[in-house]
């Protein structure tokens, strides 16, 4: 059977540039990164030049890099140590209703508490709108978090607008790149940001790594504490072939970042054409224009998502209805509800999304199978009534 | 697809049986899918996902039938067999469909079939159109039962298991009869310990696990505390009246009592008493005697045929009043389209407001329907 993996937003398949750049950290080099000795010191040595590689690659200073366990612990690093650290000065937080759960869950943590939470709406097409922000400060407020591309619909939000409103009020600014790094162009100083957030296995690095940039001077309190870590940022023995990974993944997407928005935007462009003319009744999720190059998000009437992707797993193809965890709940993704859409509607979307190994043949054997499925499904739906 | 083999889907709860039921429907030929029902009704915030919540976690245990263990004993299971396994989320048709019923029932005096309502409104409704979608031609389920195909009549008999200790026919009744053809129940021909046998034959993971005749969306078995948790407002003590009369005692509201019930009325009485009758309307438990229990018949409606019979004439059958009970010969004779009155050839015990009563000829599933009232 056909396996074709169109789900690379859940996660990608380690780069073999990348696994083999780690492999002799795991045996060889095998010190632990924080010991005096010749073994710690390698260790440290390929640590450190992954540091290097990321700062660079995003346009920040390598002592601005801390690196986690992935995009969940970065987010979760942010909000609460910035929530702890300032909690003398404020107690708001400004986000979006469509962020992550690793953003969302943190913040209604944090209300739990005692701190005021502010869950700004988005249009249609999934944006922010920056005068919103604006209106929503308050001498209180500590943190803005509004995610630099959504994990579901791809829209890609006006983060540099946002900054300068955050800069102006003396706010700081944390964004989740993790649909981003590895995807699009990313530079710190340009989005004007204070944090970001960013995980490995996104970007064809390993699972179980991350980071998050933190600009010098940002106030923090730190989350995991028992060592010296991280400058004290994050305590924990270093994962260092996890963070040797993440350094050559970074390298690599340095190098092929350019065309593969190319590739994948043509790719996605011709998808969502012919999944437009292909089936009736369909509409795109998301922005048309400002959107992650590797995302197409189909809302289908009258029937499930997940009866779509039952069943083009079972022709092997891989695909999702939302993002990856929270994929097993039948409740309609946060997203398409705020975004608009009617839980019947939001209940018949599908994510498709591209990525290093797609070939147009992917999508060729995608197209002439889910027009099919689509209208088995709608057969079958005791809401749809052939026209 | 490639290949021409007969597809199904088996509901696999993550227990022995319906582990078996796939291993044999896959050692037959078939394309085996796994089809696991999730009722966790946990979550279900403004953002979606079925989240941890510190506070519901611990109240959160269930049976091994369902629940988290139960998915993931499933999911052992199918990847064992290497068949494909899908988790369907049904927790918010289990509330609608089964739970509410299950705690109106109780408030109103009656005692519910929850396992009743979930075969007919999830397990052959929801999966197995889930399964159509998904172009299996049949569904499968670990079910104590046979499903028997007439060739003359051109029809579907539901009969009892190879097992009666183990048949599970009474808690099929309510099914829709368009859905019999559509259904494999591999396990009707083999007893209990043979299930067993076959799994440690088949090296399934689950062999050695206990067998649960819990409900499975109760935690800890203790339908008390969760239809106190759900309900427990409307939940008024009232008097335990006897039979002749007398205030005996106070009860401690009407869904925790249920006909024949002898346990937790309190004690001290002459002789052993017994909840004979449960009236909501005035919030009164009645206790009596052992014989005071006994009822000559009962009146049933919410009637489901699973064969096509014309309800006009009366008809012998053999009545079964709760899943244990040992069946007892009656006469079915009709009311009107939706009830029947049931005359038992022998007084029986405890007849209860609330439970099934099926209607067998032989080993045939004729029907059933849901007791309304008893009869002396």
């Amino acid at each position: 059977m056909e396996r074709i993996y169109l789900d690379y937003a859940a996660t990608t398949p380690v780069d073999p540039e990348v696994l083999r750049a780690m492999q002799p950290y795991f045996t060889d080099i095998f010190g632990n990164a924080s010991s005096i000795h010749s073994f710690g010191q390698e260790a440290r040595k390929g640590m450190e030049a992954a540091r290097e590689t990321l700062a660079s690659f995003l346009g920040a200073k390598a002592e601005e890099v801390v690196f986690t366990s992935g995009g969940t612990e970065s987010n979760n690093a942010v909000i609460f140590g910035v929530a702890n650290a300032l909690k003398n000065k404020g107690n708001h937080i400004i986000t979006s209703s469509i962020e992550h759960h690793a953003v969302l869950e943190p913040c209604k943590f944090l209300e739990k508490q005692g701190y005021k939470v502010t869950y700004l709406k988005v249009d249609k097409t999934g944006l922010v709108d920056p005068a919103d922000v604006k209106k929503a400060i308050t001498k209180e407020t500590i943190l803005i978090t509004v995610m630099h591309a959504n994990n579901e619909i791809g829209s890609i939000e006006p983060i540099e607008e946002i900054s300068k409103i955050a800069k102006e009020n003396g706010v700081y600014m944390h964004t989740d790149a993790v649909q981003t790094v590895g995807h699009i162009p990313i530079n710190v100083t340009n989005l004007g940001i204070d944090m970001l957030s960013l995980s490995a296995h996104k970007f064809y690095g390993p699972k179980g790594v991350g980071a998050f940039y933190i600009k010098k001077g940002t106030k923090f309190s730190p989350y995991l504490r028992g060592g010296d870590q991280e400058r004290g940022r994050r305590a924990s023995t270093s994962n260092v072939a996890g963070i040797v990974g993440l350094g050559k993944a970074v390298e690599l997407c340095g190098k092929k970042l350019e065309e593969e928005v190319k590739i994948h935007s043509e790719l996605r462009d011709f998808l969502i054409k012919e999944i437009s003319e292909k089936i009736p009744e369909c509409c795109l999720n998301g922005h048309a224009e400002r959107r992650l190059p590797n995302n197409v998000n189909f809302s289908f009437s009258y029937i499930e998502g997940e009866s779509i992707l039952l069943n083009l797993d079972l022709l092997g193809i891989a695909a999702s209805t939302g993002s990856a965890c929270t994929s097993s709940s039948l409740s309609p993704s946060h997203v398409l509800l705020a975004i608009g859409l009617s839980h019947e509607i939001a209940h018949g979307s599908l994510r498709l999304t591209l990525g290093r190994f797609s070939r147009k043949t992917d999508a060729g054997y995608l197209l002439e199978h889910l027009p099919k499925i689509v209208d088995k499904l709608r057969r079958m739906s005791p809401l749809y009534e052939p026209k | 697809m490639t290949n021409n083999k007969k597809r199904v889907m088996v509901a696999m709860s993550g227990g022995v049986d319906s582990a078996v039921a796939a291993a044999l429907l896959q050692k037959d030929g078939y394309e085996v899918i796994g089809g696991t029902m999730c009722f966790s009704t946990a979550g279900g915030s403004a953002s979606g996902g079925s989240l941890f919540d510190e506070e519901a976690a611990d109240n959160r245990k269930r049976p091994s039938c369902c629940g988290i263990s139960g998915i993931e004993d499933a999911r052992k299971t199918a990847n064992t067999l290497g068949i494909k396994h899908y988790v369907f989320s049904f927790g918010t048709v289990l509330e609608d469909k089964v739970i509410k019923n299950f705690c109106s029932e109780y408030l109103a005096g009656r005692t519910p079939n929850p396992c009743v309502k979930c075969n007919q409104f999830l397990k052959f409704n929801l999966l197995l159109r889930k399964a159509r979608e998904l172009s299996c031609d049949y569904l499968a389920t670990g079910h104590y039962v046979k499903l028997c195909y007439n060739r003359l009549k051109h029809k579907y008999l539901l009969k009892k298991a190879k097992d009666s200790q183990k048949d599970q026919s009474y808690f099929l009744y309510a099914i829709k009869k368009e859905v019999l053809p559509y259904l494999i129940f591999p396990l009707g021909k083999y007893t209990k310990e043979e299930v067993r046998r076959l799994a440690r034959n088949f090296n399934l993971p689950v062999s050695d696990k206990p067998g649960s005749q819990e409900i499975c969306f109760i935690p800890n078995d203790d339908y008390r505390s969760f239809i106190s948790g759900r309900i427990g407002k409307e939940i008024v003590p009232g008097a335990l009246i006897h039979i002749d009369g007398r205030v005996i005692g106070k009860h401690q509201g009407i869904p925790f009592y249920t006909i024949g019930q002898r346990r937790a009325l309190g004690g001290g009485y002459a002789a052993p008493l017994y909840v004979v009758k449960i009236d909501a309307k005035k919030n009164v438990i009645v206790l009596g005697g052992q014989k005071d229990t006994c009822a000559q018949g009962l009146i049933a409606d919410n009637l489901n045929f699973l064969m096509g019979l014309p309800l006009k004439k009366i008809i012998a059958i053999g009545a079964k009043i709760r899943y244990n009970h040992r069946e007892v010969k009656s006469r079915l004779i009709p009311i009107n389209k939706d009830s029947v009155r049931i005359e038992f050839s022998l007084p029986q015990r405890a007849v209860t407001p609330g439970q099934s009563v099926v209607f067998y000829q032989k080993d045939t599933v004729l029907g059933g329907g849901i007791i309304r009232e008893s009869i002396n």
